[in-house]
Parts: structure tokens; sequence; C-alpha cells
């Protein structure tokens, strides 16, 4: 009993505190301007641009991410899972990337790979004769999904992976004695058996995809301008480049609804995927 | 409407031989069974008919036609696996129209031959249920219709009902031969169960290592096994197998004697039977008789008592022992000393190599 008091303390003092300080006139820089801020931060919140930004960025990078590593991934799955020479070490280079620390994937992604003057992809470009992007400055939030997606695709594999694996290879054989080719193989077979674990796969990405931060800290801080702010990082730049406690703990507030909101329906759909 | 013909079919997995040369004719509506002890490859040979194993050497030819090469949906038969291998995401109905939807029959075709398939296998209340919320028997029975929806010139069988209770075993046994009957269809079974084999069959094909043993009817086989292995492998409870010697070739049949002495004239051509060699004296447990008269001593050790049938254990004067079927409720108790005498239409002799002599009676039932 105790424990689970303090567990539950843990984990509620913060969130009081934030919902609190939501509330309040608090500026690390103006320690005058204290109070009771009613809905003020709320209102500063929406009704500045770069809040919607930053939920717009939040959403798409959301969005992308998902689509691309489920996308590959059960692709890759199916590959994968096919007899070829080599097999088991191609399994390995494809998990790895999971095993980089964001920091340092994304510093590898910045400076070795998409740097506009030394990274390979410029230099590859040079070398058939296109002129080299500068891609955090012209695409940030795509570079952004791109070095994001390539950290969760072999998370995304692994467990569809397993999830091919255990498809029973009778069943699979009906299907040949049925007349199914591979592709319809793939939409009535392997994609029903897949739909369980491409929505678990869904839910721990949607979580930690929500707070995406040191790949855009690392590579464009955010910008330029707003073009690459999420969520995570507009909280981090309110209360820590300006100070405002009380509008990053609004930040925060909305960040916890909003994961809440999408928990919310992926549970539902997922566990009423689990009964069928 | 439909015969198949294997032709040294041989099957190798890397170096290793796994069907070494099997031929083997199967006629228009015949139900034919594969059986053999585990690993000899009966599902080996019934998948590379499917055309879900490649055929190393050899042709397979259906109606005439080398189909070697053609893909299993291509071939024109329909296979029941023995896990039942059902869509688990798909309706009884779609896992039994899956085949014609992707043949792109119009849905209203597909319907009515569903529903008559449902009708068949009595499953018209369950067309809307998943397979994970019916019963085994219900899953096997949507499993054939399964196959029989896309009306295929031979169905394939592996195994299918052993993933069934005994009850239910027997049962759909009963339903399978109903089924053979009622659809004209030519069938290849393969079980390593006796009973199904023995009631099913029309021909009953013995497999071992690989290689045909034998080919024949049930009663066939029974009564007239070609050689040790079938003459063991077929029967329940086992032929008696004893050692003896040839003591003389008469035209009315071979006199051997066991270990023990005791002589005993089977009814098989000598062939090249010498005097002095070995043999085995092969006689099925109904061949035994209590007989106060009888040439064979022994002590009981164990008696099963099934009803309609007494099997009694019976250590013989040589220190083998031997099974002997009564009909009946025998009351014989464990320990007597009995005596045994022989029907001479149940003895079979077998030389070194393990091959049959040659009955001289005709039996009445077997071919
Ligand atoms: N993919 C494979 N690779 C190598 N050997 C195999 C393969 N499949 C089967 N075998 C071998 O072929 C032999 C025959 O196997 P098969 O499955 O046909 O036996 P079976 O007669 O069906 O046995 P059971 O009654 O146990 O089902 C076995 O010795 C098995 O080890
Ligand atoms: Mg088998």
């Amino acid at each position: 009993m105790p424990s689970v008091i303090v567990l539950l303390a843990w984990m509620i003092v913060p969130l009081v505190m934030t919902v609190w300080f939501s509330f309040q006139y608090y500026n690390l820089v103006n320690p005058e301007a204290a109070g009771f801020a009613g809905l003020d931060n709320y209102e500063f919140l929406v009704t500045d641009p770069d809040f919607w930004a930053a939920l717009t960025n939040t959403v798409i990078l959301l969005g992308s991410v998902l689509v691309i590593t489920v996308g590959f991934g059960t692709l890759l799955a199916v590959l994968f899972d096919q007899p070829f020479p080599g097999r088991n070490i191609a399994r390995l280079l494809a998990i790895s990337p999971f095993f980089v620390m964001p920091t340092v994937s994304a510093l590898v992604w910045k400076n070795l790979l998409m740097h506009p003057i030394y990274g390979v992809l410029s230099v590859a470009m040079r070398a058939v004769g296109l002129e080299p992007v500068d891609w955090f400055a012209q695409y940030p939030l795509a570079s952004v999904i791109a070095i994001v997606s390539w950290e969760w695709l072999p998370f995304a594999l692994l467990i569809l992976l397993t999830a091919v694996q255990s498809l029973d290879h009778e069943q699979r054989e009906a299907a040949r004695m049925d007349g199914a080719g591979a592709i319809a193989q793939f939409f009535f077979l392997t994609l029903p058996h897949l739909s369980r674990a491409i929505g678990v796969v869904v839910m721990i990405e949607t979580i930690f995809l929500l707070t995406v931060f040191a790949e855009i800290f690392v590579t464009t801080s955010g910008g330029p301008g707003n073009a690459s702010t999420n969520l995570a990082f507009l909280i981090y730049a309110r209360a820590l480049l300006q100070y405002d406690i009380g509008g990053a703990s609004a930040g925060g507030v909305v960040a916890i609804v909003l994961a809440n909101i999408v928990a919310f329906f992926l549970v539902r759909s997922i566990a009423r995927r689990l009964e069928v | 409407m439909a015969t198949l013909t294997l032709r040294d079919l041989r099957k190798n997995y890397g170096p290793m031989e796994v069907i070494k040369g099997v031929s083997l004719d199967v006629a228009d509506r015949e139900l034919v069974v594969f059986v053999g002890p585990s690993g000899c490859g009966k599902s080996t040979l019934l998948r590379m008919i499917a055309g879900l194993e490649a055929i190393t050497a050899g042709e397979l030819q259906i109606d005439g036609q080398r189909v070697n090469e053609l893909g299993p949906a291509d071939r024109g038969l329909a296979m029941v696996f023995q896990s039942y291998a059902l869509y688990p995401h798909m309706t009884v109905r779609q896992n039994m129209g899956f085949a014609l939807r992707l043949a792109r029959v119009p849905r209203a075709e597909r319907d009515r031959k569903v529903d008559e398939a449902a009708r068949i296998l009595q499953l018209e209340p369950y067309l809307d249920r998943r397979p994970k919320d019916l019963s085994g028997g219900q899953r096997q029975r949507v499993a054939i219709g399964r196959a029989i929806v896309r009306q295929p010139r031979v169905f394939l069988f592996d195994e299918p009902l052993s993933n069934l209770d005994a009850a239910l075993r027997g049962q759909m046994r009963i339903e399978l031969s109903r089924l053979h009957e009622e659809l004209n269809a030519t069938m290849i079974y393969v079980t390593h169960d006796q009973v199904e084999a023995m009631t099913l069959a029309d021909k009953i094909v013995v497999l071992q290592a690989g290689r045909v043993e034998q080919v024949g009817s049930p009663l066939d086989l029974y009564h007239r096994p070609e050689n040790l292995f079938v003459a063991g492998f077929i029967g329940s409870p086992q032929m008696n197998m004893l050692p003896a010697t040839v003591q003389e070739a008469g035209p009315s049949g071979l006199a051997v004697a066991l270990a023990s002495g005791t002589r005993i004239v089977a009814p098989v051509a000598a062939g090249s039977a010498n005097q002095g060699d070995s043999v085995t004296l092969g006689i099925r447990p109904e061949g035994l008789r209590l007989d106060p008269d009888g040439p064979i001593g022994g002590e009981v050790r164990l008696a099963e008592r099934l009803g309609g049938l007494t099997l009694l254990h019976v250590t013989i004067e040589d220190g083998r022992q031997v099974t002997v079927q009564i009909e009946g409720s025998d009351l014989t108790r464990p320990h007597e000393t009995v005596r045994l005498s022989v029907n001479p239409v149940a003895c079979h002799v077998f030389d070194q190599s393990g091959r049959a002599f040659t009955h001289l009676l005709k039996h009445s039932l077997a071919a």
C-alpha cells in the first residue's frame, strides 16, 4: 500500500504542478509579474501562430513516420521472411539502427549524410552533376521525418517480422491451392494476420513520436523559423529560451491532452481488433 | 472424373532421398489410402501430387496429362490439411468461397456453390461464423467444404481426422465414406490409422521409407500380405510372428517346426524352400483357437475382455508371446494353462528376406 501511494504521488505531483503553473504568470526573468493568470496562458498559446504550427508539425511528423515505418516495415518483413542467402546478416543489419542513440543518429545524418558540403548525399549528387541540396534548410521537416523514420523502422520491422513468421504455413499452402498468387496471399492472408502487430507498432510508436526532441534539437533547432518545431520542442523553447514557465506548462497540458486523445482512440481500436 | 498416374516419382531434400521411386495408378472415383509408419514419406508424396513440393524425378499425370510443371492451383486438385488451415479472419462462407473469389466467379454463382456445399456438410447454421467459433468437427467440415466448392478433379487429404477425438473420428469417417459416394470423386487419403485405412479405402498403398511395400484392397493386404512389413503393419492386434524351421515341402503346403518342436503345416507353395531353412511363421490372432487337443501349449498371461471380443496373451512353450483373439466373452483366467490349435488359412510363411510364400488357398474375400 505505501508503495502504491508513493508511486501515485510520483506520477501525480508533476502533473498537478504542470496544471497549476499553466494557470499562473510565471516568468523566470520577470519575477514581479506573478500571480493567478486564469486562462491567459492558454489564450496566449492558442493565439500564438507558433503553437498551431507546432501542433501541425507534430501531427505531420507522427503521421508520416507511422506510414513510412509501417509501410516499409511490412514490406521488409515479408521480404526477410523469404529464404535467401545471407538472410541472417541482412536481418541483423536492418535491425541495428534501433540500437543507436537518437542524438548520435541525428548527428550522423546531419554531418555525414545530409551536410550540404561534406554529406554523402551531396557528394553523390555532385558526382552526377546535380546541385546539392541543403536538406535542413530547404526541407527541414522532411529531413527530421527521414531521420526519425530511419530510427523507428527497425522496431517496426522486428515486431512485424516476428508476426509474419508466426503465420501458419499450412494456411499459406491452402491459399496456394486455392489459387492465390504472391499478391493475393499478401492482401488476404499476410496483412490480416499482421493487423494486430501493426496496431501494436502504431500504438508504441505514437507514444514516442509525440515527444520527438533530440533529433530536432541536434539538427534544425526547430527552424528555420518554426518549420520543424513540434510541441515538445516548443515547450522547451518557451521554458528555457524564453523563461516562460506558465506558457510552457500550458503547452505541456495540451500535449498531455493530445497524447491521451490519441491513446484513447488507439487503445479502443486495438482492443476491438484483439477481440476478433 | 479423373485418373492419376505416378511414374517412378522421386524426391530429394539435398542429398537425402525421401521418396525413392513410387509408381501407382489411381483409377477414376477410387479412394486410395496411403499408410505407413511416421516419417515414411506419406505427406511428402501427397504434397508432390498437390504441387506444393517440386518433383525431383519421375512423372505425374492427371487424366493422362503430365502436370509436373503445373502450379498447385492449376492442377485442379483440392487439399484438406491436418491443421484444417482455415483462414482465421474470414467467415465460414468466405473461407469456402475464397478460391472462387480468386477465380473471379460471379457472386451469385459463388454463393450458390457455397450453399450447396454447406448443405451437403450440414454447415448452414454456421456460414457467418469465424473458424474460432466452431468446434473441431465443424472446422474439419469447413475445410472439406472449401475443397468441395472448387469441384476438384482429385481430393487430397492429409491425416484430416487426427486432431479429432475418437468418437468424432468414427463419425467423420462414416461421413467421408458417404461423401465419397455422393461426390463420385477420386480421393487420396493419408493416414497412419489402420482403422481409417481399412474402412475407407478402395485401395491401400503401404509405404515404408519412401518405397511402396504393397498395393491392394484392404482385405487383400490383410489376407495376402506380400512381406513381413505389410503383414505386421496391417491388422490390429498385430499378426503373431514366430521363428520356425522348414521340415518338408509337400503338395498341401510347407511343414515347419517351431522352436519348441511343434510341427505346423501351412498351406503355402514351397517355392525354393529347402529343409532346414529358417523362416518366420505368421499367424493372425483370430487364427489361433483354444483347443484341448491343439499342438501348441502355453500359459495365459493376460486376458483383455472387450465384450464382443476377448484377447488372450499367451506365453507358448518356446517362451514367445502370442495373442489369441476369441469371439465373445471367454472366461479363461490368467495363469491357466491352455492348448491352442491353428487355422491353416490364417497362416503365412515368410523367408529370411521377409518375402511371403504364395498361399495355396484362394481367399474368398481377397481379390
Ligand atoms: N523440408 C524437408 N527437408 C528435409 N527433409 C524433409 C523435409 N520434409 C520432410 N522431410 C523428411 O522426409 C521424410 C518424410 O516426411 P513426411 O512428412 O512425408 O513423413 P510422413 O510419412 O508424412 O510422416 P507422419 O506420419 O509423421 O506425418 C522424413 O524423414 C522427413 O524428415
Ligand atoms: Mg505427414
